[in-house]
């Protein structure tokens, strides 16, 4: 049962907005009284999320649920999907565009960052379909 | 070391954040490449950087990073400096390059962190 769920469209190429997401989902964490560090692990874990969203999918979803025990970030888009999702969690792979590289992204660190991040880590993909991310943060 | 006692080490200028001076430095990373910053960034940071553009500050905001220094005289815009001082963020610059300020910083007594972040429990 969760008690608070949020969920933010999250489009693509909108660089302008990214981390607003984020942002929102940190700052009613905060306000709820949730440890500065598990706090700042969930807000990378999620800004990495988010800027995938745009740089790499065609759009897609990022939803925050809140239970007593844990946060749970799930990012879902409608494709392009991830071929081979073992490269892609490798430190340094990235196929991120110029516009994303000259922002100061595309270095190939944001999906291992997110399990690192995180204390679970689980990622689907499927060509032509999308990718799901999900990741849980414990509370205690 | 204090926000105020760096400021000298850096010959910077405040651009915002006056007020917040007197919080503690701890570490510090410089890097133009947020990506980076992300997968390394700390507790009570500082960062130097030569990127001028508003996700410099977002970066900043998910980090907890409570102060930002533009090397090599760069100028960030009046929506950056909004923005930082919508999330409490002090903003200093340097005529310094990201090279010279960060050695400067380290040896006043600054160390940076060779470690993950998320790296817990
Ligand atoms: N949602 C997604 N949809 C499609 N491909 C993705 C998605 N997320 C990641 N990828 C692929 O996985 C690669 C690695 O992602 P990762 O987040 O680790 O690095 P990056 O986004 O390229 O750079 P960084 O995160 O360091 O800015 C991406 O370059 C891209 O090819
Ligand atoms: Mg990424």
């Amino acid at each position: 049962m969760s008690l608070l769920t949020n969920t933010y469209d999250v489009h693509k190429g909108e660089f302008e907005t990214a981390g607003d997401a984020s942002a929102s989902i940190k700052r009613k964490l905060k306000q709820l009284g949730v440890d500065s560090a598990v706090l700042r692990r969930v807000a990378v874990a999620s800004y990495e999320a988010e800027l995938n969203l745009i740089i790499h999918s065609l759009g897609g979803q990022l939803t925050m649920e809140m239970n007593p025990e844990h946060i749970v970030l799930i990012s879902k888009d409608v494709g392009p999907g991830i071929a081979d999702i073992d490269k892609a969690m490798q430190e340094g792979f990235s196929t991120a565009s110029e516009e994303a590289r000259v922002l100061g992204f595309g270095a190939g660190m944001g999906l291992p960052n997110m399990r690192r991040n995180a204390d679970g880590f689980a990622i689907e993909s499927q060509p032509g379909i999308g990718t799901t991310i999900q990741m849980e943060f414990r509370l205690k | 070391m204090t926000i105020r006692e760096l400021i000298p080490v850096l010959d910077a200028r405040v651009l915002c954040g006056d007020d917040k001076l007197d919080q503690e430095v701890k570490t510090a990373c410089g890097s133009d490449l947020m990506s980076d910053v992300l997968a390394f960034v700390k507790d009570k940071t500082v960062l130097i950087t030569g990127l001028t553009n508003v996700h410099v500050m977002r970066t900043a905001e998910m980090l907890d990073i409570h102060c930002v220094v533009f090397a090599r005289g760069k100028v960030p815009s009046e929506e950056i400096l909004e923005e930082a001082r919508e999330l409490g963020i002090v903003v200093l610059a340097t005529e310094h390059t990201t090279y010279t300020a960060c050695g400067l910083m380290y040896v006043a007594g600054i160390r940076g962190t060779n470690e993950r972040s998320g790296a817990h429990a």
